[in-house]
């Protein structure tokens, strides 16, 4: 069974169709990369994964459980985590706490044992804390721990995004656009991280890129999405050679006829 | 042996202490034992002003939690208040002892604070303001016209409170007592947060999508920080009943609302600390811009005293537009510099 079912997904903008019966698979310990041109719903479809969106239509199921009936703060204790195209980061927390927020799902002590700051508290704290400068030294954040986020450079932030997403221990990551905006060094960086997220810990990840040289080389499976329809899905050799993908890329001679 | 130079922590608990070094404990000591010592010393008129110190720092800090922290603006903390005094002077009022009508006065403004913190599931900014201030209007409403209760314009009067037959009727007591409950105030907002509740309530400020990826309730994390706001501000509006013995309507109006709102933004928002200098501050500032305007009028002779007296209202402003050009990030920013200044003194970096 795959770990990420979608099957049948439609969403629509009053009346406009951003997404028409998307069907894909995830298998578990993948890396799958959702590509496509601008404005093809690739962000859209990590929307309606991640809670943002709500299809009109269809199903998504994560490990045998129905996603789309779940409100979207607990689609993370399901095992869902992603990171954004844009800088999304508490950009007033540290980076440290920025990735304690990330464990929010996982830390279960109340509001009083909080307040008083005492016994489980105190101990879950510390546990956690463990756990994320983990995080922090497999991601080289440990100088900038505490700093505050919104002041480190673009690139260190994406990276913190990143370990936001991990601290909280998902199942399925959905990265959206992570390289985009770097410089061969930092984009090499990230993909490391990605294959290391992937081989290392066994996470699941799901990629929207634009940078093809990173999707061919880094993804198993590749879903090619066009005008919100799947266009191919397959191994990255497949689907760059699929005539149909390269005339959504490249546009094809009768590309004008069909009133592109 | 040498001692070691600087801090160096050994574990994530020593880290995250509220004061983790030594020579900060010990500042916190005697900071605290010249609280204690210092209104003995001096004429109940400024024990007097301590006692409302500590009153507003209660309000701040609790504003803070809200704004500060959690982002939601609120135009109606000074009505929450007034919830809390008027629980206070209505249970009273039944005989019902201090120690359980402090707490039943949070409750109560807690409630009123969810009640009116509903709207903040769709409303953000500006427009949340507005609707606090409907909140503010509402309660006020309420407080003159529901007379069986509230007294109407007569107001309400109470005694002294009591703890176990200790009667705090004087303004030296009042301090204790007012300085205990702001001290425990402070601990609580500073434990919520360094922990997770506080952490989701800027989560909730900074970026609401992403606190709702991690794992955020956004509509209970809103609720939860207008609960907790509004329980701490019914505390201090309970104290606030039982030190002026007598409350009316107009005593939380609009003009309390701002002057907490004008607290923790001269403070700096989001810093505990910084909404107790702001507490402290514009609770200082009425009082020494009376002294300045009298020592005017002494000067100049016959009676500028009057005019004077406008003036102030004037100058009031105007200090708090400057604070706002010139210490955008309030007081705590500046206190930050300060140390981060003398941390090498003589040697500059």
């Amino acid at each position: 069974m795959p770990l990420l079912d979608v099957s049948d997904v439609t969403l629509t903008f009053k009346g406009i169709a951003a997404l028409v019966s998307v069907c894909f698979q995830v298998e578990e310990g993948q890396i799958v990369s959702l590509i496509g041109p601008n404005g093809a719903g690739k962000t859209s479809m990590l929307n309606c994964i991640s809670g943002r969106y709500h299809p009109e239509a269809g199903s998504i199921t994560l490990g045998g459980s129905e996603l789309l009936t779940v409100p979207t703060h607990r689609r993370t204790s399901m095992g869902l985590s992603r990171t954004f195209q844009n800088i999304a980061l508490f950009r007033g927390l540290s980076v440290l706490d920025n990735l304690m927020v990330g464990r929010h799902a996982q830390l279960k002590y109340g509001l009083l044992s909080s307040i008083l700051y005492f016994g489980a508290a105190r101990r879950a704290e510390d546990a956690h804390r463990r756990r994320v400068e983990e995080i922090i030294d497999f991601l080289n954040l440990s100088p900038y721990r505490h700093q505050p986020a919104g002041l480190l450079p673009y690139g260190l932030q994406k990276r913190v995004e990143l370990g936001r997403a991990l601290a909280a221990e998902p199942r399925l990551l959905l990265l959206d656009e992570p390289m985009a905006g770097m410089n061969l060094e930092e984009t090499e960086d990230m993909a490391r991280f990605v294959l290391d997220i992937n081989e290392e810990w066994g996470l699941t990840v799901l990629l929207v890129e634009h940078d093809m040289g990173v999707v061919m080389n880094i993804s198993h499976q590749v879903v090619v999405l066009d005008f919100g329809q799947v266009l191919a899905q397959g191994a990255p050799e497949a689907v760059q050679a699929d005539p149909k993908v390269l005339a959504a890329y490249l546009g094809s001679e009768d590309a004008t006829f069909l009133g592109r | 042996m040498q001692d070691k130079c600087g801090l160096f922590f050994c574990s994530y608990r020593a880290e995250s202490a509220l004061f983790p070094s030594g020579f900060q404990r010990a500042c916190l000591a005697a900071f605290l034992l010249a609280l204690v010592i210092i209104p003995l010393g001096i004429n109940s008129y400024y024990v007097s002003i301590l006692c409302l110190m500590n009153i507003a720092v209660i309000g701040a800090v609790s504003l803070n939690l809200l704004t500060g922290l959690c982002g939601q603006i609120s135009l109606g903390h000074g009505a929450f208040f007034g919830v809390g005094a008027y629980t206070a002077g209505i249970l009273a009022a039944k005989g019902v002892p201090f120690l359980l009508v402090l707490p039943a006065s949070g409750a109560v403004a807690a409630m009123a604070g969810m009640a009116f913190g509903l709207p903040s599931l769709r409303l953000k900014g500006i427009y949340l303001a507005i609707a606090s201030l409907a909140a503010q209007l509402i309660l006020e409403y309420v407080f003159l016209h529901w007379e069986s209760m509230t007294g109407g314009s007569n107001g309400l009067m109470l005694m002294a409170p009591e703890i176990f037959g200790l009667k705090f009727d004087s303004d030296i007591k009042m301090f204790y007592l007012t300085l205990g409950v702001a001290a425990l105030t402070v601990l609580a907002v500073s434990n919520i947060t360094r922990t997770r509740p506080g952490r989701a309530f800027v989560a909730i400020r900074d970026h609401y999508l992403s606190a709702e990826i991690v794992g955020v309730n956004l509509f209970a994390g809103k609720l939860q920080a207008f609960g907790l706001s509004s329980f701490l501000a019914g505390v201090g509006g309970c104290l606030w009943a039982h030190y002026t013995n007598f409350i009316t309507p107009e005593q939380f109006n609009i003009g309390l609302s701002i002057n907490y709102l004008a607290m923790i933004i001269i403070g700096g928002l989001g810093s505990v600390l910084g909404a107790i200098f702001g507490a402290v501050f514009l609770t200082v500032l009425p009082e020494a811009l009376n002294a300045v305007a009298a020592l005017a009028g002494q000067m100049l002779g016959g009676d500028p005293t009057a005019s004077l007296a406008a003036l102030k209202g004037g100058v009031f402003g105007l200090v708090l537009t400057l604070f706002l050009i010139f210490e955008p990030d309030g007081l705590a920013q500046r206190w930050r510099m300060a140390k981060a200044y003398w941390k090498l003194y003589p040697f500059a970096h």
